[in-house]
């Protein structure tokens, strides 16, 4: 009997005490000595240059320390790769305050600092500044005929595989046809946090940096290329993330200012965005899709086309991989996927949650279930018809994929039976009802990530790793692990995390937190064990002598014999017995290539939907989800669910309310504030469930975790769509679903 | 009140001078808190940039998201839509006088028990928020939860969890009544 086997276990948050309290401290809140604030002043066109910066005007009110702008910048790097993150895209990254060009609305143009907060936002809202404007192009409409392809994207970007087969002949050919396009506007991960940073100015150019980020090492690298600091005076921090869905990966301009008010004011900085200033960067992209399926007599896929179009800046080349998925999601031989990007006077679109996956995965659901509707047969039946036994992007076998039993099960416990094939058919009062399914694929990724592990002789166990707790679970997670790896009671383990003096490990994102940094934290562990082992095996009368560490295991606080559990030493006493009063190691996880490069790595679900729609208002409640999903080994029951119940709010979002809204004749976004970017409140989510389909994968990393922060989102607004198809008999392609588009 | 005039003078260029800062002397959690602030600073930005509570938060300084609600005198409010001065003789609440670690609150229990949080920056609001709700002693059931909890957005989407928290705590309390 074990009581350290912790994962696979729902465990509660071990921050959610901090939490829940108000002491978890997020990036703006770090009170530093002789603190100055700084306040960003946007741009108030789309286009052009800036003529003059009244900044005479606004250093005359008292305790006005300075304006930043390009007027009086200090020389910085020159060359673009010292301005490229990590996760930058191709193309030449945006520098603030560089020069007087602007080019994009809200661009960051000034940076006043001053010795309060008030202050700081009082002058900067009556400092003048003169513009020339140019004509700007924000309407991805008028770029239709001028898509390229992107030459070079950025890492993990796949440019579409080739055509197979004959997809036009075979769609000439096809028994039933379709095409259409589908379109979804721009949206902004919102991160209730907003972006912000405090800058401790520790004297002789040496900073402490507290910023938003979902990658410390990511924003150590920028600010130390651009502003020639060594890594030693340059330490960045992050213990906790108010939201990040994508937004924090690149490091924004907050912290950019932050360091260089601090470092040319010899004094510590605070800059925080505004809710408004947080539509001024990076954003899933405006995308324009064309879907064309052909599908054969016996309701296999003859042919699948799919084509994506979506918006870029003018400086930067952003991709994600939006049609790549339908090209292995369903077994078809006659395939053609096209991907082009269009340049508009906007910031660089940005990876948000499932970048590129909730869009396509959107666009290839929806006409899914039209051709199912075509073909006369059941949607989940269709699916199964065409179901992919392997990759035919990457003509390789998948490492696991349980997306028949996430149809099954979610079919099952959902009651799809009760679904009444005819459109209209099925009603509440004077609410129309309408069942909808679609569903998804997503990377299982492990990158390369290091950790660091202390055991003292008082038993307690510290690890930590230079990773991300967005909210995910990081910190509950990587505790279960190390403490079931090492046989200690959780209370006895700490997880640190989100500080560059911690080991490397990337950025959290792309869902491959836990497998890269839960097999770094697992590896060190094991390492500390075998340390352990051979210091157990020198105590007078060790039961252990001889042993080799897989024929010990850790557990219950012990080092004992697999065979004969009975023969075991109390690690404490190990330590005590030893006279060391610790033990530490450093340890790395790398992916294994030799198993990984020969399968298709990917997780799945199937999302049910239920939605009831007022008849004569149009009005649209999800009334039930049932998100079925299978990826892998599930750690943490509790927080994994929390994520896939947040996807769930996310699709329901994408689906029905969510839309950044650009006044083309300003190039500005209209609607961005926290009241007019419509997200969902506690009222607008109802019955909402998940599913986890067991699914067991020793391929993609020791502790076979494919990650769940992507795939629970998509296939929901596509599952939404259906149902609303379902309930009305009316398609709607492009999102989200107004009332007006069902009346 | 604003008792004393700072030295700031008008600026120059046609600029207004910024107002003058005075004492404001505020209750928070039982404790007397004497402040030098001007009167545009809100109740939010006293609490987190001069008293350094920053368990209340800021998501978007507009009275739009509910993250920086706040209790005075019992009630629930958007302490980014209050000005600190306003409060002078009153009680003000924040997470901090709610619960702390060792002595949680029953709604941050709950809160922990059913997972009502990811990244946690919209849950002090939300505790806020549900005490106010209690105090009010008029939401009973989940849609009556469910509307009078809608004032508090979170963008993680941690709504179910939220929703069967507040419930457990309202459910106890109803219990205990009668």
């Amino acid at each position: 009997m074990s009581t350290t086997n912790y994962i696979g276990k729902p465990t509660s948050r071990v921050d959610g005490p901090a939490k829940v309290t108000g002491a978890a401290t997020y990036a703006a809140e770090f009170q530093v000595p002789n603190l100055a604030y700084g306040w960003v002043v946007s741009s108030a066109i789309a286009k052009g240059r800036i003529t003059k910066v009244h900044s005479e005007e606004v250093l005359a009110i008292p305790g006005v320390l300075e304006v930043f702008s390009h007027e009086n910048v200090p020389s910085l790097a020159w060359f673009d790769r010292n301005y490229k993150d990590d996760v930058a895209p191709g193309g030449s990254p945006f520098r603030p305050l560089h020069e007087d060009k602007i080019q994009f609305n809200q661009q960051p143009i000034a940076l006043v600092v001053a010795e309060t907060l008030e202050l700081a936002r009082y002058a900067s809202s009556v400092l003048r500044i003169d513009y020339e404007e140019e004509k700007h192009e924000t309407d991805i409409e008028a770029k239709r005929d001028e898509g390229f392809e992107p030459g070079n994207g950025k890492s993990g970007w796949m440019p579409p595989p080739p055509p197979r087969g004959n997809p036009d002949k075979a769609w000439e050919e096809a028994e039933h046809r379709l095409e259409h396009e589908y379109v979804h506007g721009a949206q902004h991960h919102n991160p209730m946090e907003m972006f912000g940073a405090t800058v401790e100015w520790r004297g002789d150019k040496k900073l402490t940096v507290y910023d938003k980020t979902q990658g410390v090492v990511n924003v150590q690298n920028y600010l130390t290329k651009i502003f020639g600091l060594s890594k030693d005076d340059c330490r960045v921090i992050n213990h906790y993330m108010g939201g990040g869905f994508g937004s924090g990966l690149r490091p924004q301009y907050s912290v950019f200012l932050a360091v260089l008010a601090s470092l040319e004011l010899k004094r510590s900085v605070r800059v925080t965005l505004t809710r408004q200033q947080m539509f001024s960067f990076g954003h899933r992209p405006h995308t324009l899709q064309y879907v064309k399926l052909g599908t054969n007599p016996d309701g296999t896929l003859a042919a699948l086309q799919h084509h994506a179009l979506h918006e870029t800046s003018q400086f930067e080349e952003y991709t994600e991989n939006v049609v790549n998925w339908s090209g292995m999601l369903y077994q078809c031989e006659n395939v053609k996927l096209g991907y082009q990007l269009a340049k508009l006077d906007v910031f660089t679109p940005q990876d948000m949650r499932a970048p590129g996956a909730a869009t396509g995965s959107f666009a290839l659901e929806v006409a899914m279930d039209e051709m199912a509707a075509a073909a006369g047969i059941d949607p989940i039946d269709f699916r199964i018809r065409n179901y992919a036994e392997e990759d035919q992007n990457a003509g390789k076998p998948f490492s696991s994929k349980r997306l028949r039993d996430c149809y099954h099960q979610g079919a099952a416990k959902f009651g799809w039976d009760q679904r009444n094939p005819q459109p209209r058919s099925m009603r509440k009062g004077n609410r129309l009802v309408g069942y909808g399914m679609a569903g998804g694929v997503w990377d299982a990724t492990q990158k390369k990530a290091a950790a660091k592990a202390t055991l003292t002789a008082d038993g307690q166990l510290l690890v930590s790793s230079a990773t991300a707790d967005i909210g995910t679970g990081t910190y509950t997670i990587m505790t279960q692990i190390a403490a079931e790896t090492l046989g200690l009671p959780l209370e006895a383990v700490t997880f640190k995390l989100g500080d560059t003096d911690m080991p490397e490990a990337p950025v959290q994102g792309g869902s491959w937190t836990a497998a890269s940094v839960g097999s770094a934290v697992k590896s060190v562990c094991e390492a500390i064990g075998e340390k352990l082992l051979k210091l157990a095996q020198k105590m007078e009368g060790s039961p252990l002598k001889g042993a080799s560490p897989d024929e010990v295991e850790f557990v219950n606080g012990q080092i004992r014999l697999r065979q004969d559990p009975d023969n075991a030493v109390v690690i404490r006493d190990v330590l005590q017995a030893s006279g060391e009063t610790k033990l530490e190691t450093d340890s790395s996880a790398t992916p294994n290539m030799l198993k990984q490069g020969t399968h298709s790595m990917h997780s799945h679900n199937a999302v049910f939907v239920e939605v009831e729609v007022d008849e004569e208002f149009g009005t649209v409640h999800v009334t039930r989800v049932l998100n079925a999903v299978a990826a892998g080994r599930i750690l943490n029951p509790k927080t994994a669910r929390s994520q896939v119940l947040g996807s769930i709010v996310w699709g329901i979002s994408m689906a029905l309310m969510e839309e950044t809204i650009m006044d083309h004749q300003f190039g500005r976004y209209m609607n961005h504030n926290y009241s007019e970017y419509h997200i969902p409140v506690q009222a607008d989510i109802h019955d909402i469930e998940v599913l986890f389909v067991e699914e067991e994968d020793d391929v993609v990393n020791p502790l076979g975790v494919k990650g769940v922060g992507e795939i629970g989102l998509l296939g929901v607004a596509a599952a939404i769509t259906n149902a609303v198809y379902h309930a009305t008999g009316k398609r709607v392609r492009d999102l989200p679903i107004y009332l007006d588009k069902l009346l | 009140m604003i008792q004393q005039s700072s030295t700031s003078a008008a600026a120059a260029g046609g600029v207004a001078a910024p107002p003058p800062t005075g004492t404001v002397r505020l209750t928070i959690n039982g404790q007397q808190h004497t402040l030098q602030i001007a009167p545009w600073t809100t109740l939010l930005d006293a609490l987190r940039e001069y008293v350094h509570l920053t368990g209340t938060k800021k998501g978007c300084d507009h009275g739009q998201c509910g993250a920086c609600t706040v209790l005075v005198n019992g009630k629930r409010i958007n302490s980014c839509l209050s000005l600190a001065v306003m409060h002078e003789d009153h009680d003000i609440t924040t997470i901090e006088g709610l619960g702390s670690q060792e002595n949680l609150h029953p709604l941050q229990q709950a809160f922990i028990d059913h997972d009502a949080f990811q990244c946690g920056y919209c849950t002090p609001g939300q505790i806020c928020s549900a005490q106010g709700l209690l105090n009010e002693g008029r939401a009973h059931t989940e849609e009556e939860i469910k509307e009078h909890m809608s004032g508090n957005l979170c963008r993680c989407g941690a709504y179910a969890g939220i929703l069967n928290a507040v419930k457990e705590v309202v459910d106890s309390q109803l219990r205990m009544k009668n």
